[in-house]
């Protein structure tokens, strides 16, 4: 493991020396070999059609939209010939000054193989096996209607409304009827259920950032072109938002336009990294705040943080704007300078060993920050998502505060990106009469073990303790309860128990891993099969609405969920309420209408709206967090009780000495570095020294899309490795290997490459899990190695938090 | 339709997102395998480790987009042994299927891996340029797709003009080789034709 010296040349990777015909050899080889492997592909993408050719006359587009959570949402234009999908097309409504187009990236130009899938859930079908079994019996409409119906309203009648609960879910995240709304709606009508608060995206920073801010925002990625310097941490636009009307365009044209230089600081180096870093700054996974601390200790002790706005703006830099009744020593400045309690001065000596990356580089980073002016410090979802990912989020915004950069054009929070859009209303789902909450990650052990669950240990809100738990969980577009939560063999465990929860309905397009923990698995439609109105996401800075019509009818049985809840409504008493008198297609129509109160440009008519199908809007100048606050902090004080930036915050301080938490875990007033179960530092690394990220993937979005064999071919699931690490373990690029740890293992080929620092291993999350006959996970699935423990503050998902060993399979 | 309908790709724009070889497959009905254009990760650097357990690096990576670039000089038409590559009315190099015997010898020939086998037919496919829809005054495909605009076509002379000629990038051949009608901008991190400084890196994907 031990690295001496240079080390020069990839293990075994093919042809090092680029001749002509070694070009040709990986290339045709490869395309030819697969092409004999491939067996065809089945329903609409027969060769037979390959003959058409574009835009023939009998063709109907007909605008859709790719609905997965990138935030992107990007239009699309289906292209339909006798009731068959045929093609997918971007939007081409003009590009230039004052024009965008949209243009959906790889994953969205792969909806025909989505909509087309073998493995599509075709009919209404009920569990016949144990749960998590797999097998399934064809049922009528019926027949599952009213098993969900007499089930749901048994479990109410039983538990209360509070044991019923909805899945978190993205799979579909812009429109405005179909698969998020339309249950809530329903439940709200029959008493209500139990909601979660944070995502499996954002937890840590959404949770944490109100601390600091008293509320998350950022600049637009647009305004870089006001920077001199744009430093990102741990963000990576170009592979998890790489739609052509959003973020990853803006940050290219940011490059080329502005005069900013870019550094990244990534255990990976990423897309984004290739494309536009100028510098490329590798620390390991979790130490984002050790780093920040040591830049911060530079800025410090050479003069250049930015004393009157800290003095004007800030609580807790220095003993200046403490908190009253807090005792001397715990200002920021004490941490970093080591005068505080730990009596350790946060040296960029001190961050090297911990972050891997040298002193003198940090002390070179940190003054380029602090002349840099204006600087854009960024961070992407990457370092929250830790056990210590709340600290690590802190300290990355409170480098913004230092160096004087909040609120001004070219400078930034420190938080995620902005984005700009215009929020037409969606499916209303009234209120729910419910009010406790649980954190969306705490759903396993609220179905577990629900009365050891409290206000204090579990982040239980607006309820001391909870008194059931989960008895009927509705899945729809969401892939969490199998997929996509930590620890999978400790999730399967929960959920083989029937008699925990009673219930599982999942409502797919796909046989995912989680429909197949089903007890009643319903067809969905796809959103070629469905009419609805979308709206721009989170990605962008661009406004949009999309009438979407069906483009062809539904497949198989599949049903909109819109339909599946109105049949419920109708069986549980509750019709009338529920639709309002309208069917799918008039809540699509009295959608519009409400748009056209916010935008009265938009046409009168329907039809004529339907036949343009996209409008969209931008703001023409970039978007500044804060500035209000900034150009008067008096008139417009931040939503934090000191009304100013809480460097310190008093209510962390505070919540540290009731919350209630494992041994180990620390709730912190400042964004200090803390050390965590399977850090760095952790001596379980002697026993499993790599530690385990899970980036996300160009080749899907979670788990969304992660079946599709266009895809596939072209980003297929491999585990990066280090060439050293792989070296020390006798591995070569494409080799299978077993990951491991205590909670499980997964087989998947790796990618060897310098592009991953040394001791790190990165296996891109969303894979669909499939066991082998011993459980071991065949398809490199991540979070067969992930841990549920929650992080202290959010409790929230360390799903970046792992450490693992990696053997030859 | 253009004269010379011609590729002009801006590596330094390119993302590596690989839109372009998917629409394509989308457009064209390509089964699994069978890719028309292809993307390239070339990818190179060396990792270093000091005492202190820190680490030094000189890591970077860039990727190339290329499918078929209908060269001056096709050394596939020149190699087809039943005239089935030919340079077709619009300039645009194609595969007659009426003529095709899936020899493969294109395929060895073609430094660029344009042609690809398509086990099904049985025969050899490759870029078209979406003719059809240049006909139509459409833009083809890929172009259309790219998120980041890096992928524009246009007359060759034109474009000559604005970019100059196709230059000998890492990992692509030699231009002398087949006089591809291609013009480029080159990745901020590019290395030389012929460059051991990296390698190819995603040998499966392409």
């Amino acid at each position: 493991m031990e690295l001496t010296g240079k080390m020069t040349q990839l293990p075994d990777m093919p042809c090092p020396d680029w001749s002509r015909r070694e070009f040709l050899k990986w290339s045709a080889a490869l395309g030819g070999l697969a092409a004999l492997d491939s067996g065809g592909l089945s329903l609409g993408l027969r060769l037979a059609e390959a003959a058409e050719k574009a835009g023939t006359a009998d063709e109907v587009m007909t605008w859709a939209c790719c609905v997965v959570n990138c935030g992107s949402l990007c239009p699309l234009r289906l292209f339909t010939k006798d009731g068959r999908l045929v093609r997918v097309e971007p939007d081409n409504t003009g590009d230039g000054p004052g024009q965008r187009e949209i243009r959906a990236c790889l994953r969205g130009r792969s909806v025909r193989q989505l909509t087309y899938s073998p493995d599509r859930v075709k009919y209404p079908m009920k569990r016949i096996g144990k749960r998590g079994e797999g097998k399934f019996q064809r049922i009528s409409w019926d027949e599952a209607l009213d098993t969900i119906a007499k089930e749901l309203r048994r479990i109410i009648d039983t538990y209360g409304n509070e044991a019923v609960y909805r899945q978190y879910g993205s799979g579909t995240t812009s429109a405005s009827i179909n698969r998020r709304n339309e249950f809530y709606r329903l439940i709200n009508l029959l008493g209500g259920y139990m909601d979660q608060y944070g995502t499996y995206s954002s937890a840590q920073i959404s949770a944490a950032t109100p601390y600091t801010y008293g509320q998350r925002g950022a600049n637009t990625v647009s305004d870089m072109v006001n920077s001199r310097l744009v430093v990102l941490f741990g963000n990576n636009p170009i592979e998890t938002r790489a739609s052509g009307g959003g973020i990853s365009y803006d940050l290219m044209e940011a490059r080329r336009k502005g005069k900013a230089r870019f550094i990244i600081i990534d255990p990976r180096y990423s897309d984004t990294a290739a494309l536009v870093a100028d510098e490329w700054v590798p620390i390991r996974p979790g130490t984002d705040a050790a780093l920040a601390s040591a830049i911060a200790h530079v800025l410090i002790t050479e003069d250049l943080v930015d004393q009157p706005f800290l003095d004007k703006y800030c609580v807790g830099y220095d003993e200046s704007t403490m908190p009253e009744d807090i005792p001397p020593g715990n200002s920021y400045k004490d941490y970093i300078l080591g005068t505080g309690s730990d009596g350790l001065a946060k040296t960029p000596a001190w961050a090297a060993p911990i972050t891997g990356y040298p002193a003198d580089g940090i002390v070179r980073l940190a003054r380029e920050i602090g002349m840099a002016k204006p600087c854009f410090i960024v961070q992407g979802l990457g370092p929250q998502r830790h056990a210590c990912g709340e600290q690590s989020a802190r300290a990355i915004l409170t480098l913004a505060s230092l160096t004087g950069n909040v609120g001004i054009n070219g400078g930034n929070t420190g938080d995620q990106e902005g984005s700009w859009g215009i929020q037409f209303p969606k499916l209303p789902t009234g209120k729910n009469p419910v009010k406790t909450l649980i954190s969306f990650y705490t759903w396993d052990r609220a179905i577990a073990d629900p009365k050891s669950m409290t206000a204090l240990n579990a982040g239980v809100r607006n309820k001391d303790k909870l008194d059931v738990g989960i008895k009927f969980m509705w899945n729809s577009c969401s892939n969490a309860t199998i997929n996509q939560h930590s620890d999978i063999n400790a999730t399967k465990k929960i959920l083989e128990d029937e008699k925990a929860c009673e219930m599982i309905v999942v409502v797919e397009t796909r046989m995912t891993p989680t429909a197949m923990f089903a007890d009643i698995l319903l067809p969905s439609t796809t959103p070629a099969e469905d009419e609805d109105i979308y709206r721009q996401g989170s990605a962008m800075e661009i406004g949009y609405l999309l009438i979407s019509p069906r483009a062809i009818k539904p497949l198989f049985e599949a049903r909109t969920q819109y339909d599946i809840c109105t049949d419920l409504a109708k069986r549980l008493g509750v019709l009338e309420q529920y639709t309002e008198g309208r069917t799918q297609a008039d809540w699509v129509r009295y959608l519009y209408e409400q748009a056209r109160k916010m935008k009265p440009e938009l046409p009168e008519d329907f039809n004529e709206a339907t036949k343009i199908g996209l409008f969209k809007w931008m703001p023409g100048k970039p978007k500044v967090a804060l500035k209000a606050f900034r150009d008067d902090p008096v008139a417009n004080p931040l939503k934090t009780p000191s009304g100013k930036i809480e460097i310190f915050s008093k209510r962390l301080w505070d919540m540290s000495k009731t919350w209630e938490l494992p041994e180990g875990d620390v709730l912190k007033a400042l964004p200090e570095y803390v050390t965590t179960w399977e850090c760095y530092e952790d001596p379980l690394r002697k026993k499993l020294p790599l530690q385990l990220i899970g980036h996300h993937y160009k080749g899907r979005v979670h788990s969304s899309y992660c079946d599709l064999p266009w895809l596939v071919s072209v980003a297929p699931q491999r585990l990066w490795i280090n060439p050293v690490d792989a070296q020390a373990r006798g591995l070569n690029h494409g080799d299978q290997v077993k990951v491991f740890n205590d909670r499980g293992a997964t087989l998947v080929k790796i990618k060897v490459t310098p592009r991953i620092m040394p001791g790190v291993v990165s296996l891109p999350q969303g894979a669909w899990y499939k066991p082998n006959a011993q459980g071991v996970d065949t398809e490199g699935s991540v979070n067969i190695l992930t841990r549920t423990h929650l992080s202290p503050l959010a409790k929230g998902n360390p799903q970046h938090t792992n450490l693992v060993e990696v053997v030859k399979a | 339709m253009l004269k010379q309908p011609a590729f002009f790709i801006d590596m330094s724009s390119c993302s590596g997102c690989k839109t372009c070889m998917v629409s394509c497959m989308d457009k064209n009905d390509l089964p699994i395998g069978v890719k028309w254009r292809r993307v390239t990760e070339f990818t190179g650097g060396e990792w270093m480790q000091r005492p202190d357990g820190t680490f030094g690096q000189n890591v970077f990576a860039y990727y190339v987009s290329m499918s078929c670039n209908h060269c001056d000089d096709p050394i596939c038409v020149k190699v087809c042994p039943t005239t089935a590559m030919h340079r077709n009315e619009h300039n645009i190099v194609t595969v007659d299927h009426n003529k095709c015997v899936g020899c493969r010898y294109c395929e060895m020939n073609c430094p660029y891996s344009a042609p690809q086998f398509n086990a099904e037919l049985g025969k050899m496919t490759k870029c078209d340029f979406c003719y059809d829809k240049q006909l139509k005054g459409e833009t083809p495909t890929c172009v259309a797709a790219c998120p980041m605009r890096a992928i524009k076509f246009g007359e060759f002379e034109e474009l000559k003009k604005m970019y100059g000629e196709s230059q000998y990038i890492a990992p692509l051949p030699n231009p002398a080789l087949t006089k591809p009608r291609l013009t480029m901008i080159p990745s901020r991190n590019a290395k030389p034709g012929g460059s051991t400084e990296g390698m190819q890196s995603n040998p499966e994907e392409v």
